[in-house]
C-alpha cells in the first residue's frame, strides 16, 4: 500500500517535470536551443496566477479561469522572448544564444523580485476539493489528481497534435531541416513562434500545478526546477517529445522511491548516480537517436 | 675579518629587530588602554550590524533591524551615551556576510551585533575571534557561533537546548510514545536542533520511528511524508525556517497526517507563508520560542507599544531579542567606559539584565541563561502554551 502512495507522489512530482521538460524539448526540437528562462516562465505563471485569483474572485469569476489566463500571458511571454531576445541571433553561434537565454533568465528573475520583492507569497488553495478517497487510510489529494490526469491529457494531446496536424508537420518539417523546410513553402518563423507558444503555455499549466501542491511563490522558484526539468529531458532524449514525457515522469518516480526506500538524505546524489549510468550507457538519452553531426 | 665584522652587525641588527618587535607592541597597548579608559568614551559609538534584508530570510532580519533600531532610538533619546549604528543587508549569504563584516570592520565599527541566522554567523563569528570583536548575536541559534572565541556572546538560546525543551514537551505535554524527525541536511540550525531532540527523545524512552532528511532547494517532502504518516507516530519535529515549514505542514496535512507537528523558534512567521483561507493546516503546531507577546509584564507591554507604534505591526520574537540585544550592548559600553575591545569584552561577560526576552546572564562559553515558551498555534494565532526553566 505504501509503494502504491509512494509511486502516485512520483508520479505528481514527475508530471510537472515531464510538463516543463515537454517545453524544453521542444524549443531544442526545433531551433536547437537550450532555453535557460523556461524555468522563469514558470515562475511568470504563478506571479500571474497569484496576482489574477482575487481579481476573478471579486469579479465573481470561477478561480479555474487563472490557468486560461496565466496560458495566454506565458505564451504571449515565451513569443515576445524568442522575438526579442533569440530570432536576432539566429545566424549567430549558438554559446551566444545561450548566453542570451540566461540573461533573459536573470532577467526576469530580478524583474519579479523588484515587482513582487524577494520575499516568497502563499499560494491561494482555490483547488480545496475533497480527496479522492480509495479505502481506509488510502486517499490520493484532488491536486494529485488534478495534476496527473491533466498532465496526461496534454500530453496525448500534444502527440496529436505534432503528428496529426498541419502545424505539428511543419513543426517536425523545421526540425529536420530549416531551409528545405523553407522551400517548401512552410513559414518558419511562424512555425518556431508557434513552438514558443506552445512550450511556454505548457510551463504555464505547470506552474499553476506546482503553486498548488507547494503554496508558495517566489521569484528563484523557476531556477530549480527548471534545473531538474531540464535534466528529465536530457534523459529521455532531448529533442524527442516522448522522451521528455519519460523522463519526466521516471525523474518523479525515481527520487520519490529514493526518499522512501534509500536515503532521505542522499536522494539527490542517488537519482543523479542513476542519471550519469544511464547517459553513460545511452549518452543520447533513453529515446534519443544516434544522429552523426554533419561536417 | 671584514666579512667578520659584517656578520656580527648584521647579528646585532637583527638581534635589535626582534627585541624590538617583541617589547614595543606591548609598550604601546598598555599605554593605549590607559588613555582610552581615563578619557572614557567620546562622541558616539559605533555599531555594526548584519542582517538579512532581502532573501529567503528577510523576515529575520528586518525584524532584528527593526528591534535594535527601536532600542538605540530610544537609547539615544535618553541622553547620555550615544550610539551611530551602521545597518549591512547580507541577504542571508554566507559570502555576502564575511564581505559586509569586512566593510564595517574597515569602518571600524566597537562592536557587532549579528549575525542573524547560524550559518553566516559561524562564518562571521570565526573572522570576529581572529579580530577580538565584541561580537553579540541576538538569535544565531548554532553551538558552533560562540565556540569561536572568548568575544562572542548570543542573547538567544541554542539549538540543543530547544531541542531538549521539545522533546521534553512531546513527552509530558503530549504523551508522545513514537515521534518522527525531518530536517535540512544542509542547515546546520536545521541538523543541529534536530540531533538534540534526537537524542532528548531516545533518552526520554520514546521511540524516534523516522530519521528523514531533505536538501535545501527541495520542495517535495510527500515522500518522507508518506512514509511518517505510515508509521503511526504521536509528534514530528521539523526544525527549519517558517517558509520550508509552511510547504512541509501543507503536504503532512494533504497526505493525511493529522498528529502534533513540532518545531523551534525558525516557526515564528509562518501564519504569513499560510494564505489566509488555508490556517486550518496550522492547528496542532507547537514550537519553542523567546517570549510571547501574550505575556502581562510591564517591559514586554512597553516594548510592545512602542515597537506597534513605531513600525505598526506585532514584533516576532526576532525583534525582541534584538531590543533586548541593544540594551544589553548599551549596559556593556557604559559598564567598560570605553571603546576597547577587551574592557568591552569583560563587560559583556558580567551581564544581568532583565528585559523583554526575560532575565539574562552569559555562561562561560557567552550563552544566554533564561526562560522558553513553548507557543501553539491555534486558527492562524500563536498563543502561549507554557514557560520551561532551563
Amino acid at each position: 500500500m505504501d509503494l502504491i502512495k509512494q509511486l502516485i507522489n512520483g508520479i505528481q512530482v514527475g508530471s510537472i517535470y515531464a510538463l516543463v521538460a515537454l517545453g524544453y524539448t521542444m524549443v531544442y526540437g526545433i531551433v536547437k536551443l537550450i532555453n535557460f528562462a523556461h524555468g522563469d516562465f514558470i515562475m511568470v505563471g504563478g506571479y500571474v496566477a497569484l496576482t489574477v485569483i482575487p481579481v476573478l474572485v471579486s469579479a465573481g469569476l470561477s478561480p479555474w479561469l487563472c490557468i486560461i489566463v496565466a496560458i495566454l500571458f506565458c505564451a504571449l511571454l515565451g513569443m515576445a522572448t524568442e522575438r526579442v531576445a533569440y530570432k536576432p541571433l539566429r545566424g549567430a553561434p549558438k554559446i551566444s544564444v545561450l548566453i542570451t537565454a540566461i540573461g533573459v533568465s536573470l532577467f526576469l528573475q530580478n524583474l519579479f523580485m523588484l515587482i513582487f520583492s524577494p520575499n516568497p507569497k502563499p499560494f491561494p488553495n482555490f483547488l480545496d476539493y475533497p480527496p479522492l478517497a480509495l479505502g481506509e487510510n488510502f486517499q490520493i489529494s484532488f491536486v494529485t489528481l488534478l495534476t496527473i490526469l491533466l498532465s496526461l491529457i496534454i500530453m496525448v494531446g500534444l502527440q496529436f497534435f505534432i503528428q496529426k496536424t498541419k502545424m505539428g508537420k511543419s513543426m517536425r518539417a523545421v526540425s529536420e531541416d530549416p531551409g528545405a523546410a523553407q522551400l517548401m513553402g512552410i513559414n518558419v518563423n511562424r512555425t518556431i513562434s508557434v513552438t514558443f507558444a506552445i512550450g511556454s503555455g505548457l510551463a504555464a499549466v505547470a506552474s499553476v500545478l506546482y503553486c498548488s501542491a507547494y503554496p508558495l511563490v517566489e521569484p528563484t522558484m523557476g531556477s530549480v526546477l527548471g534545473l531538474r526539468a531540464f535534466i528529465a529531458a536530457v534523459f529521455g532524449g532531448i529533442g524527442m517529445i516522448p522522451g521528455a514525457m519519460v523522463g519526466g515522469l521516471l525523474m518523479g518516480v525515481v527520487e520519490s522511491l529514493t526518499k522512501a526506500y534509500i536515503s532521505s538524505q542522499m536522494s539527490d546524489a542517488v537519482v543523479y548516480g542513476i542519471l550519469i549510468l544511464v547517459l553513460l550507457v545511452k549518452p543520447t538519452g533513453l529515446f534519443g537517436k544516434n544522429v552523426r553531426e554533419k561536417v | 675579518m671584514k666579512k667578520f665584522f659584517a656578520m656580527a652587525v648584521a647579528a646585532a641588527m637583527l638581534l635589535s629587530a626582534l627585541t624590538g618587535c617583541s617589547s614595543e607592541p606591548s609598550q604601546n597597548s598598555s599605554s593605549g588602554e590607559q588613555s582610552s579608559s581615563a578619557q572614557g568614551i567620546e562622541g558616539a559609538v559605533k555599531i555594526g550590524m548584519l542582517a538579512p534584508l532581502t532573501g529567503d530570510v528577510a523576515v529575520y532580519g528586518t525584524a532584528v533591524r527593526n528591534g535594535a533600531m527601536l532600542a538605540f532610538e530610544e537609547i539615544n533619546a535618553q541622553g547620555g551615551l550615544q550610539f551611530d549604528v551602521e545597518v549591512l543587508d547580507e541577504k542571508g549569504d554566507v559570502n555576502e556576510a564575511i564581505n559586509a563584516y569586512n566593510k564595517l570592520l574597515s569602518n571600524e565599527i566597537a562592536a557587532l551585533l549579528g549575525d542573524v541566522t547560524s550559518k553566516p554567523s559561524i562564518a562571521v563569528a570565526e573572522l570576529a575571534a581572529e579580530d577580538n570583536m565584541p561580537m553579540i548575536t541576538a538569535t544565531g541559534t548554532a553551538a558552533d557561533i560562540t565556540t569561536k572565541g572568548d568575544n562572542i556572546f548570543r542573547t538567544c538560546f541554542m539549538d540543543p537546548t530547544q531541542g531538549k525543551v521539545m522533546a521534553t514537551f512531546a513527552k509530558d505535554s503530549l504523551q508522545a510514545q513514537k515521534v518522527a524527525i525531518m530536517y535540512n541536511t544542509s542547515d546546520d540550525y536545521s541538523v543541529g536542533v534536530a540531533t538534540a531532540f534526537k537524542e532528548a527523545a531516545e533518552a526520554a524512552g520514546m521511540q524516534v520511528e523516522a530519521y528523514e532528511g531533505y536538501g535545501d532547494s527541495d520542495k517535495d517532502f510527500k515522500a518522507q511524508l508518506t512514509t511518517i504518516a505510515g508509521k503511526d507516530v504521536d509528534a514530528l519535529f521539523v526544525p527549519d525556517y517558517y517558509n520550508k515549514v509552511a510547504l512541509i505542514i501543507a503536504q503532512a496535512r494533504e497526505v493525511g497526517y493529522d498528529k502534533a507537528i513540532l518545531g523551534a523558534d525558525g516557526f515564528d512567521g509562518v501564519v504569513g507563508a499560510v494564505a489566509e483561507d488555508n490556517t486550518a493546516i496550522l492547528n496542532n503546531v507547537y514550537f519553542s520560542n523567546h517570549y510571547s507577546t501574550s505575556d502581562e509584564s510591564e517591559t514586554v507591554q512597553n516594548f510592545l507599544s512602542n515597537y506597534q507604534a513605531k513600525y505598526n505591526e506585532t514584533p516576532n520574537s526576532f525583534a525582541a531579542l534584538a531590543y533586548d540585544t541593544a540594551y544589553i550592548l548599551k549596559a556593556a559600553f557604559e559598564k567598560a567606559g570605553s571603546t576597547d575591545a577587551d574592557a568591552v569584552i569583560a563587560a559583556l561577560a558580567a551581564t544581568d539584565y532583565e528585559g523583554v526576552t526575560g532575565h539574562i546572564t552569559f555562561d562561560e562559553n557567552g550563552d544566554s541563561v533564561k526562560d522558553i515558551s513553548v507557543i501553539e498555534i491555534k486558527d492562524g494565532q500563536y498563543t502561549l502554551h507554557s514557560k520551561v526553566t532551563m
